[in-house]
């Protein structure tokens, strides 16, 4: 055989999985690429131009999501790193029951997050929700968790964090129990202490599992739905709609260019926050 | 990856020629048949179609398609036994489907890709125009079946002139329940007016009890003041839906209709729902109202057959009454027509679904349905009547139905109506938005749903 049709030949067991990716990923990107510039009712379209996307950037209803989905993004993104990593340090010392209060840890992130979603909007009810029951035992009465127009969001946000948090930490765990022991003799010859040890040697070494506690957190954040959708279905009238949820609003008012549009919004949207974001955070790992 | 391009670089650019045409008329191929694949299975099913209507004595299979909330599957099945009896050779096998915008969704993306059940019941109003009727949904206008269906509810499954349905129930009031126990207590009248209604309120809050059930945890159920309101609209703008429809009148600039807003603010404004009134629901509205702990609630009539059902001791406690409006002599009923029974247009069993729709639309069909659920207010078929065992909030209706003071919800008569109406009310209901900010809100959706609708004039 000469070379040109050994390298052919290879090439022939790349064709199924090429087709494969054509057909399931490119092709509908490019669809929904197209059927954002159209009024469409599934059979039939019309070709408009960026009118879907003047009226998604224009109407309050539509746009409110975009403010939401960053406070989403961000609030859950930090307290996970934040959290994460706290209980990353606990559960890697030498406590007793270590294994079982990691499991403990990891123990929501396996439950559906619609059950998830109906079971805290159930406690969250503000007259028999069992978390205010609670607080009212203590004497403080609580607020109404889901309906307050301040306090919806983040009260989602929140589920969504004791949600995620087994995940983050079980990162966190990866990251600190690879740090090599050297590095905390070192530090006992030099007499550091307790904070020494977190701050100079755990959180520098533990960057990459930053990293990927941060992107996975953001981008899931971006894209949330099926949490707001249980909890609240964007309410009290908009104040917890995320763009995924406006989204789906719109497919289900039967505008499937308008629902479409918000999706390439959306697909943008994720790539340039993650990206820079991505790529910073590269750049920072390549130093260390 | 990109060290091992490099290295085999040299030798890429003939192989690589000679396989991407390979690659595309393998893509193309792949295409075509899927392509013809489709088209294979349609034509075999059409072809099959004809045959087993027409020659075959075997027993033939329809498919109905209902929401799958208790009332309207009991309804469902109750047609279908009493039809089975009379017609031993056509089974019909149900199916049901969410309730709601999900379910809106199903039934379009289900006659979208051609999966469509033979016969399904689905709302009549803005959302049938929104089917595609002509298109998807066989026309009924010069069937014998039509002459048992009455005139009011022929505009309702009227599409550019044809009509595509025949009313799978009865019709529906959109008012207010009121328990008629606080109201006794109380010394309380119905009201006739809205000031009347604010000053009952404000006795029963004085007592403690809840006045007004909100329960906008299901958000639908905010829209109500405002739906409901419509005959009040009316009596003051005849014509308004005509001029909704091609954009003539606006919610925010017509006084009527910003009238209906500001209803729903008044009720925010002085504290008249219970506190929990987010995150309560429709199903613990109706226990509520049931139990005496809400004097009053603004609801549908349909929910009647679950009242009926869950608080059967205290079904007799509960009355209506139309929402009123500022001047007591013009004082009448929203009424929501039933929903329809369609048939698919590309149904294999086009003669058994007539015959099928022909025993939903006939007087035998009524009382079946009325058997399995309480009617929630007239039949629109003739000489249908109401049986007298229903329980007395229905017949409290009736008196405006019978000196003709009703008027259908703005729905049926325009098919304009925005998505978000329920969470822009909820924001005026819940003090978010003034009734100025919502009214103006809901224009904009409005609009948005007309443009894509591709209406005149928007």
């Amino acid at each position: 055989m000469n070379k040109t049709v050994k390298q052919t030949y290879s090439y022939w067991f790349l064709l199924p999985a090429a087709l494969v990716y054509l057909v399931i990923f490119i092709l509908p990107t490019a669809l929904s690429f197209f059927f954002s510039l159209t009024r469409w009712n599934l059979t039939e379209w019309e070709f408009i131009g960026l009118e879907n996307f003047v009226t998604f950037f224009q109407e309050q209803s539509l746009s409110i999501g975009f403010k939401n989905t960053l406070i989403y993004a961000v609030v859950t993104c930090a307290l996970k790193v934040v959290i994460g990593l706290l209980l990353g340090v606990v559960l890697t010392s030498k406590i007793r029951s270590k294994s079982y209060l990691r499991s403990v840890i990891f123990f929501p992130t396996l439950i559906s997050t619609i059950a998830v979603g109906i079971a805290f909007s159930a406690m969250m009810h503000p007259t028999e929700g069992i978390i205010n029951s609670g607080l009212a035992l203590i004497g403080i009465e609580g607020p109404d968790w889901l309906g307050d127009v301040r306090l919806a969001l983040l009260s989602v946000a929140f589920v969504d964090v004791w949600k995620g948090l087994g995940f983050a930490t079980v990162i966190y765990i990866a990251g600190i129990l690879s740090i090599p022991e050297d590095y905390y003799e070192a530090l006992q010859m030099d007499g550091g202490n307790g904070w020494h040890k977190f701050w100079n040697i755990i959180v520098p070494l533990c960057r990459p599992a930053t990293h990927s506690v941060i992107i996975l957190s953001f981008i899931g954040g971006l894209r949330s739905f099926d949490l707001i959708w249980t909890m609240t279905k964007g309410g009290p009238g908009f104040t917890t709609d995320l763009i995924a949820s406006i989204i789906y609003k719109q497919y289900q008012g039967g505008f499937y260019g308008l629902a479409t549009a918000g999706n390439v919004i959306l697909f943008i949207l994720v790539t340039l926050l993650a990206l820079p974001l991505y790529s910073y955070m590269n750049r920072k790992e390549a130093e260390l | 990856m990109f060290k091992r391009k490099t290295e085999s670089a040299s030798a890429l650019p003939r192989s690589r020629q000679r396989s991407k045409p390979t690659i595309m008329f393998c893509a193309i191929a792949m295409l075509a048949a899927v392509l013809s694949a489709c088209s294979g299975t349609t034509e075999s099913s059409s072809s099959s179609s004809s045959g087993s209507s027409s020659n075959q004595q075997a027993q033939v299979t329809l498919t109905l398609l209902v929401d799958n909330s208790q009332d309207a599957v009991n309804q469902a099945n109750a047609y279908i036994s009493a039809f089975q009896k009379l017609n031993s050779d056509i089974k019909i096998e149900l199916e049901t489907r969410p309730n709601g915008s999900e379910g809106d969704n199903t039934v379009k993306t289900r006659l979208a890709t051609g999966d469509m059940a033979d016969v399904f019941f689905y709302n009549s109003g803005s959302l049938m125009q929104a089917l595609s009727p002509e298109k998807n949904l066989l026309d009924l206008t010069d069937e014998p079946l039509m002459d048992n269906i009455m005139d009011a509810f022929k505009p309702a499954v009227t599409y550019k002139g044809r009509i595509y349905g025949v009313p799978s129930g009865s019709t529906t009031a959109g008012g207010w329940f009121y328990n008629k126990k606080i109201y006794s207590q109380l010394n309380l009248t119905v009201p006739k007016t809205w000031n009347e209604l604010m000053e009952n309120s404000n006795k029963i809050k004085a007592t403690g009890i809840t006045p007004v059930i909100g329960t906008y945890k299901d958000s639908w159920t905010s829209q109500l003041v405002v739906l409901a309101d419509y005959y009040n609209i009316q009596t003051q703008v005849p014509d308004f839906a005509n001029q909704f429809t091609s954009h003539q009148a606006t919610i925010a600039g017509t006084p009527a209709t910003l009238r209906s807003f500001e209803k729903l603010q008044e009720l925010h404004d002085q504290n008249f729902m219970n506190k929990d009134f987010l995150a309560t629901t429709y199903d613990s509205g109706l226990k509520m109202l049931a139990e005496g702990k809400g004097a009053q609630y603004p609801m549908l009539s349909s929910a009647i057959p679950a009242v009926a059902q869950n608080f059967p001791d205290q079904i007799e406690d509960i009355g209506f009454f139309a929402q009123p409006g500022d001047d007591a002599s013009a004082n009448g009923l929203t009424i929501w027509l039933p929903g329809g029974a369609y048939i698919y247009k590309e149904s294999e069993h086009i003669e058994e679904a007539k015959k099928f729709l022909a025993f939903i639309a006939s007087v035998e069909g009524t009382k079946t349905v009325a058997a399995a659920s309480s009617p929630t207010g007239p039949f629109l078929i003739q000489g249908a009547s109401i049986p007298d065992s229903v329980p007395t909030v229905v017949k409290e209706m009736l008196p405006y139905f019978d000196s003709n003071q009703t008027a259908p919800a703005l729905e049926y008569l325009s098919p304009v109506k925005g998505p978000s109406l329920e969470q822009i009310t909820v924001e005026v209901g819940s003090g978010i938005k003034t009734a100025a900010e919502g009214a103006a809100a809901y224009d904009k959706d409005v609009e948005k749903q007309a443009k894509q609708l591709g209406l005149d004039g928007w």
